[in-house]
């Protein structure tokens, strides 16, 4: 058998995306995958069928948990409440596509209630996508900015 | 007047569904607060939108009042509805709403204050002239020796900050006060961060009856009582409107009790004053007011043909009732039962899981409030109630009879529940004689393990 190229890959984390699953293992060969999704997926809905008593997700606070995606990681958001892309109005964003990130960047703000939270990468690479507008409620898990791993 | 045009609801299950209708009848558009458990919910899919507040566990959701309204302001909404439980009688949601600018579809920050404290809550009943069980709070072991040699054993004591049958202890003899009463303020203080307790009469046959309130601030109404007293461990599991075999002048004395309490403390909104009908002495005594829409809601809808969520909302807008007393009319006889995924062949633990089955198909005189369907989830980590059953006949015995019928019709299968105990309940002699006090569904439950039967 020939081994998976990263497109597929790329395919299949799609797919497990969509999906109500939280893992995968794949044996064909001699090649051996095994995916999982980190923390609890933001992309996707209910719980596995068979896990009706998966341990509650730990209190999500800043950073962002990182889930692998298609075109590279997104940054969900660790919480609910208003994403500013700038420190305050009129300022700089904090980041902008083709910038660098690392794990501890600042990649925005979320306020909840007057309350200023700053959101981390959790990721280091490239910024490719701001997906959420300046300026809007983000829900809890909802994808922030999409990073492409170094 | 303020017409309202969106409406956040912040909470779950069949009560965010029973919401979403009214809603929907009156024309005003939805948002749900969910958590990511709930986020593929009955709620989530019929409201209008459903946005994720937080992780599956309520502290880090459904009871983040910041979280809730910030939701509330991002996705547009003119007020909250609070459903029960969770942040329904919070006043700092209802403080925050206030301050925001959102209507909060419930009672004002000064009422939930009035009513949240027991020990306030006892205060404004004895100021209202409303009877209350013999008691009071104490301190000391002395002040507590000194009251139950007043009042007489047994004694029941209870934490000021408790509720929901949470916090109580039952001392039957003098002797045990001391080591009961520093048990209690210290479980007190560690379950609800405040060590305060009182100590009242413990009824031996009591009955759990309470009022339906319907107050705009200047007309207060009552839609008559709903007997609660089938009840395991202090949680209702069958309730019925009107309450069997009651007195008339003391079904008049509780409306009237109930009402005198609404008023004194200038109460507005939706509400509920419970009382205990000691049935051995012909007296009844002011319980709380609870300053929310209940679970049990249904039956009093059933008897009086009102959507009390639309007069609540109706209400939060500031329109008055536009009726009087007169208008409510009681018809009939309503029973609910509370579908719990649960197993009763195991102490009752909660039975979370993925449902198979969720059949429940409409039957005349036969109502169900439920947001379960085919292939839904019940989460371990709320409340295991999955649906209501009610029932409504011209007379107790068609509505228990329909019950029966639906017991027997219904399907809820993939999870454990207490379909089978209900059954059991409206088969019973005794419960269908009616009347029963809050001893009986334990003493059923003996019965029925003696018996050796589910």
């Amino acid at each position: 058998m020939t081994g998976l190229t990263r497109d597929d890959i790329d395919h299949i984390l799609k797919l497990i995306d969509g999906s109500d699953f939280d893992s995968l293992k794949l044996e064909t060969g001699d090649l051996k995958l095994e995916l999982r999704r980190k923390g609890a997926g933001p992309a996707t809905a209910a719980p596995a069928p068979s896990a009706p008593a998966a341990p509650a997700a730990p209190a999500a606070t800043v950073p962002a948990p990182v889930v692998a995606s298609g075109g590279g990681s997104e940054v969900p958001a660790p919480l609910l409440g208003t994403f500013y892309h700038a420190p305050k109005p009129g300022a700089a964003p904090f980041i902008k596509v083709g910038d660098t990130v690392t794990e501890d960047s600042v990649i925005g703000i979320i306020e909840v209630m007057k309350l200023m939270n700053q959101v981390t990468a959790g990721v280091a690479g490239t910024v490719t996508e701001i997906l959420a507008p300046n300026g809007e409620l983000v829900e809890h898990g909802q994808a922030l900015i999409k990073v492409q791993p170094v | 007047m303020t017409p309202i045009k969106r409406i956040f609801i912040a909470n779950r299950g069949e009560i965010a569904v029973r919401i979403i209708r009214t809603c929907r009848a009156l024309g005003i558009e939805t948002v749900l607060g969910v958590s990511q458990a709930d986020r593929d919910s009955l709620g989530a899919q019929l409201a209008d939108r459903a946005v994720v507040l937080g992780p599956a566990p309520s502290t880090q959701s459904y009871l983040k009042v910041g979280t809730v309204v910030q939701a509330a302001l991002g996705t547009g909404c003119d007020a909250i509805h609070p459903g029960y439980g969770f942040l329904s009688e919070n006043k700092a949601l209802a403080e925050a709403c206030a301050n925001e600018g959102l209507i909060f579809i419930g009672p004002s920050p000064d009422n939930l204050d009035a009513v949240g404290d027991k020990l306030t809550a006892r205060t404004h009943a004895e100021n209202a002239k409303v009877p209350l069980v013999p008691g009071g709070s104490v301190d000391t072991v002395e002040e507590a020796q000194a009251l139950a040699t007043a009042v007489g054993f047994p004694m029941l004591i209870k934490a000021v900050a408790g509720g929901g049958g949470r916090g109580m202890k039952r001392v039957d003899r003098a002797e045990d006060l001391p080591a009961q009463l520093d048990l209690a303020i210290s479980e007190a203080a560690a379950a609800f961060g405040d060590g305060r307790v009182y100590l009242e009469r413990y009824v031996t046959v009591g009955r759990h009856v309470e009022v339906q309130i319907l107050s705009d601030g200047e007309a207060i109404l009552h839609a008559g009582e709903r007997d609660c007293s089938v009840q395991r461990r202090y949680q209702k599991v069958v309730e019925e409107a009107p309450a069997p075999h009651l007195p008339e002048a003391m079904r008049k004395g509780l409306h009237d009790a109930a009402i005198a309490y609404a008023r004194h403390i200038n109460y507005r909104s939706l509400g509920t004053v419970e009382f205990l009908v000691d049935v051995e002495r012909g007296e009844f005594y002011f319980l709380e007011m609870n300053a929310r829409v209940q679970v049990e809601h249904p039956v009093t809808e059933a008897i009086t043909g009102l959507d009390l969520i639309a007069l609540q909302i109706a209400i939060a807008e500031g329109r008055p009732l536009g009726m009087t007393q007169d208008d409510i009319v009681l018809t009939g006889h309503a029973i609910e039962c509370r579908l719990n995924a649960e197993d009763p062949d195991n102490g009752f633990m909660p039975s979370p899981g993925r449902v198979s089955q969720a059949w429940f198909p409409s039957m005349p005189g036969l109502r169900v409030d439920t947001h379960m369907t085919p292939g839904a989830m019940i989460p371990p980590y709320y409340d295991s109630m999955v649906a209501k059953l009610i029932t409504h006949g011209t007379t107790r015995d068609e509505a228990i009879a329909t019950m029966q019928t639906a017991l027997k019709v219904c399907a809820l299968t993939g999870v454990k529940t207490n379909a089978g105990l209900h059954a059991a309940i409206m088969g019973d002699e005794t419960f269908q004689q009616g009347g029963v006090d809050t001893a009986y569904l334990p003493g059923l439950l003996a019965r029925i393990q003696q018996g050796g039967k589910a």
